[in-house]
């Protein structure tokens, strides 16, 4: 099966001569439909800079980035924010919500800039909405939610519209461990439903919600978790 | 840890064989500890010798049925009451592997720590996954549901605690290496770092 994302020998460098800074030395990297992949490092080994290189928002300097086969690399700037409109869903530790929409409109608004008819939209995004958990908040403005809340609203801005990928970048950094927790839940069950994901995050209780494990440093992958499991436990939940 | 204390507390419920014994035992904990039946009986005998339960007759399948005594019952008042002692911490492999890592020369200490973290990760991808199936299963809420599920919640911490700590011996070895690198006494480029990885999919 072909991956969701697939990034092919990448590289980043920033700034040149004395000052030049290899944030991604050669990676490559995939995540494929039904599977969340949680990447893991200490800051400055470049699981930020792989994950913006993901979702189109960063270039790389050298490598593919392949999103549902398409690379983005080869794509113009206007081609490459559609991507990011239709096939790539973002959620930022920041949650990044537009504070004068209300949720629904937060979340109906990729749709809109796709060119989907407002009222079709607005049902997406009520759908989406209620997938979260939060269908009777819709009318909400940002500053009146929790930050638990806030997060779902931006998961549900990120998954509108069947993206097939998702990718979350410390996303329940400023929460505490059980609204995290929920919030993991539900990109697992986005996952388990067909989408790809990759988890940025440093806490290892939540990059063990993942399938994979991936960790990095200077740039590199070291080392990546199999799927060996714990014998003995793993027998009785079998049982 | 303390087969002993655990037999007598469910003795205390009600008389049983050691087959049951077993089976009560590993309900409430999971497999995490599995016990097998021999150490069950060679725990009875030594209990039955220090009085705190006795052996009361068979039952109609011809199982020795074992009984909690007064003295048993004070025992296990004694050990819910009495914290679990630190003064000596159990020997713990990996921190005892870890300082020989450090001081034997010639070992990839880098490759040590990033071998293990990985083994560790995955035993707690594992963990997460049976808090899952456990949480989803809660609306059959027995108190062995609940039990199981606080076993895991140890296995979890436990992981995480460990996870953690490997992330500091990296740092400070790391850390230590560029101090000494600007003493002159060794190149920073012997900074231990984990091999990368030969290929991933």
């Amino acid at each position: 099966m072909n991956p969701v994302l697939q990034l092919a020998d990448v590289t980043r460098v920033h700034g040149t001569g004395a000052g030049e800074v290899h944030a991604l030395r050669g990676i490559s990297f995939a995540a494929h439909a039904g599977e969340l992949v949680a990447v893991m490092g200490p800051s400055g080994s470049g699981k930020s800079t792989l994950l913006t290189i993901a979702g189109g928002l960063d270039q790389p300097t050298a490598g593919a980035v392949r999103v549902e086969g398409t690379d983005l690399v080869g794509l113009g700037q206007q081609e490459r924010a559609r991507m990011r409109r239709t096939s790539i869903g973002y959620v930022f530790q920041g949650f990044n919500l537009i504070p004068a929409l209300t949720a629904a409109e937060n979340v109906a608004l990729p749709r809109e800039l796709d060119g989907v008819p407002v009222r079709t939209a607005r049902e997406e995004a009520l759908r989406a909405l209620e997938e979260v958990g939060i269908a009777d908040l819709a009318e909400r403005f940002p500053d009146d939610m929790s930050g638990g809340q806030q997060q779902r609203v931006a998961i549900a801005r990120a998954v509108v519209g069947e993206r097939r990928l998702i990718l979350a970048d410390e996303p329940t950094g400023a929460l505490d461990t059980e609204t995290g927790e929920g919030i993991l839940e539900l990109l697992r069950a986005r996952c388990d439903a067909g989408a790809a994901g990759v988890l940025v995050t440093h806490e290892a209780r939540h990059a063990a919600w993942a399938d994979r494990v991936v960790f990095l440093r200077d740039g590199v992958v070291v080392d990546e978790t199999g799927t060996d499991r714990v014998e003995g436990l793993t027998e009785r939940a079998d049982a | 840890m303390s087969v002993k204390h655990a037999l007598l507390a469910l003795l205390e419920q009600q008389p049983m064989y050691g087959y049951q014994l077993r089976a009560e035992f590993e309900r409430r904990t999971g497999t995490a500890w599995p016990l097998n039946v021999g150490q069950v009986y060679t725990t009875l005998t030594r209990l039955e010798r220090d009085g705190l339960a006795v052996a009361d007759g068979e039952d109609d399948e011809g199982h020795v049925v074992y009984r909690i005594t007064d003295g048993g019952r004070d025992e296990v008042a004694t050990w819910f009451t009495t914290p679990v002692a630190r003064t000596q911490p159990p020997r713990d492999e990996l921190a005892i592997k870890l300082a020989l890592a450090v001081t034997v020369p010639g070992v990839d200490v880098g490759t040590v720590i990033q071998q293990q973290r990985s083994a560790t990760m995955a035993s707690l991808q594992d963990y997460t996954r049976l808090k899952r199936r456990a949480a989803e299963a809660a609306d059959r809420a027995e108190r062995a549901d609940l039990a199981w599920s606080l076993v895991l919640d140890s296995l979890v911490f436990g992981a995480e605690a460990e996870i953690r700590w490997l992330d500091h011996c990296e740092a400070r070895l790391r850390r230590a290496a560029v101090e000494q690198g600007r003493e002159g006494a060794r190149p920073v480029e012997d900074v231990p770092v984990p091999r990368p990885a030969r290929g991933s999919r």
